[in-house]
């Protein structure tokens, strides 16, 4: 059963953004990690780069497949968890606490348009 | 709509995550890839390769059809004996590759991949003037099972009954099933005389074949029989607990990494077997086959592209379609086939490139999204087989 954390956003594409303040943690939800199976890869961009809501900015690699990382916000990436280079399967043990980049948000009120968990929750049933 | 194997049911039952291959709604995997690839690499898997297409060519014709549109050559080969090798177009060009199975004198068992099936059977009939032999198309019939990994001598033999021990690698035997005294060896001269087995299965005088072939790269066995008999044998091994259910993910990761081809990907209309490296398979000194011209001529002139292996110094995975870069970072070629190779931990893929970038050690890059990742070129054989032969 895939777990949903309350207080968190998510996006259709299944990653979710933690805000504090005018930062964002970004990763994806552990329905998506359940989804994928094991984590073998994860495309990261490098800090400094910009990220545009509803784009792609990198990639989780399970052993069969590439899955696009849909940006739920726009902004710059200020830092990237470098943990996920040596050990991606941390998104398989806790998706939750292993976010991918953190980001300045340039536009708070996209989150606006993201789900929160209950919403979500329904997202995942259909 | 996707064709179900005969036991399109138990893999449902079991969880499988199902997903169309070549026509049919297939097990992909039961638990995740990781596991059942490390099952038949260390102990034994078994898969459902049900969808595989076969043919059976007799007459007195035969063996001079089979010589006609095979590249491997068949003449003079004991009964029992097994062929792995291609039908061509006559640009060389690849219709399918295949294993042809020598049942008699003048008589084969051709068995082709389940994508192929139609256009298989179609191009086998458009070359039969001038022969005279018998086509039977018995893809609908059979069910077949792959047991494979270094335990599968033994889960066949003691699960299922089937003396297999003797059978050497690439050879087959086929055995009759008589009602309530389990399987009795028949026809097949390579059969072992040992009759020291209790078989659990029931027969109803049906005949199956079992060969020591397998598209893993570890020891195993296929097993050829009708739907009661796959469903019945693999119930046995399911039950058996010795013996993993494995999906067509880990099929692809485990041949992948011993460099055999996947037909679609490392072989098609466009990738001749001298391009895929697979000459050896091509028997020129035979007096013809379809397609022999165009290989004589691509063996003296040399071939454009040609497949390689590539290691990246990243774990970033090159997949089927990436492009390949040489160092100035023009596109030189494209993957065929990628993955991180779980045997050996690093990602690797083969690729089909310009002659000119084949060579062992040649710096390669891989484009992967927006990053371009350094390789080099190595062997396309990225993990040693371990046949028992």
């Amino acid at each position: 059963m895939a777990k949903f954390m309350e207080g968190l956003r998510y996006s259709e594409s299944h990653e979710y953004i933690r805000v504090e303040g005018e930062y964002g943690y970004i990763g994806i939800s552990d329905y998506a990690q359940h989804a994928l199976g094991n984590v073998v890869y994860v495309d990261m961009p490098d800090v400094d780069d910009e990220v545009t809501a509803g784009e792609e900015f990198g990639a989780v690699e399970s052993v069969k497949a590439a899955s696009d990382l849909i940006s739920p916000v726009s902004g710059t990436v200020v830092e990237v968890n470098e943990a996920l280079e040596d050990k991606p399967e941390l998104l398989n043990e806790d998706a939750f606490a292993n976010w991918i980049i953190k980001v300045q948000l340039s536009d708070p009120s996209e989150l606006d348009a993201l789900m929160d968990v209950e919403a979500y929750k329904e997202h995942c049933k259909e | 709509m996707e064709k179900q194997t005969c036991l399109y049911d138990r893999h449902v039952a079991l969880g499988a995550l199902m997903s169309p291959f070549g026509g049919f709604i297939m097990p992909i995997q039961y638990t995740n890839i990781t596991d059942e690839h490390n099952a038949v690499r260390q102990h034994c898997g078994v898969f459902d390769v049900s969808h595989m297409g076969e043919v059976r060519i007799t007459g007195p014709d035969a063996e001079r059809y089979v010589q006609h549109i095979f590249t491997n050559d068949v003449s003079g080969a004991p009964i029992g004996q097994i062929y792995y090798g291609m039908m061509l177009y006559p640009s060389g060009g690849t219709v399918d590759d295949l294993l042809v199975y020598k049942m008699g004198e003048n008589d084969f068992f051709l068995v082709i991949n389940a994508a192929n099936i139609d256009k298989d059977v179609a191009w086998m009939k458009g070359h039969t003037d001038g022969f005279d032999i018998t086509l039977d198309h018995q893809s609908d019939y059979y069910g077949q099972l792959a047991v494979q990994g270094p335990e599968a001598e033994a889960v066949v033999e003691e699960v299922l009954g089937i003396p297999c021990s003797e059978l050497k690698f690439y050879t087959c035997l086929t055995l009759t099933l008589s009602k309530g005294e389990g399987t009795q060896a028949a026809t097949s001269p390579l059969t072992s005389s040992s009759n020291c087995f209790t078989p659990p299965l029931e027969g109803t005088g049906e005949a199956l074949i079992v060969s020591r072939t397998g598209y893993t790269g570890e020891d195993g066995f296929e097993i050829y029989g009708s739907h009661e008999f796959t469903q019945k044998a693999w119930d046995k091994l399911i039950e058996s607990g010795r013996c993993k259910p494995c999906g067509l993910g880990c099929r692809d990761t485990l041949r992948f990494e011993v460099g055999l081809p996947l037909y679609g990907d490392e072989l098609s209309a466009d990738i001749s077997p001298v391009m895929a490296g697979l000459s050896m398979f091509c028997k020129l000194d035979k007096p013809e086959f379809i397609g022999k011209e165009a290989l004589v001529e691509q063996k003296a002139n040399g071939v454009a592209q040609k497949l390689v292996g590539i290691e990246l110094a990243d774990k970033a995975i090159p997949r089927h379609g990436y492009a390949v870069l040489n160092a100035e970072g023009e596109t030189v070629g494209e993957v065929t086939t990628g993955y991180h190779c779980l045997s050996v931990d690093k990602s690797v893929c083969m690729a089909l490139v310009k002659t000119e970038y084949a060579k062992l050690d040649t710096p390669l890059s891989v484009q992967i999204r927006k990053k371009v990742f350094p390789g080099k070129v190595v062997k396309k054989k990225f993990y040693d087989k371990h046949y028992k032969k």
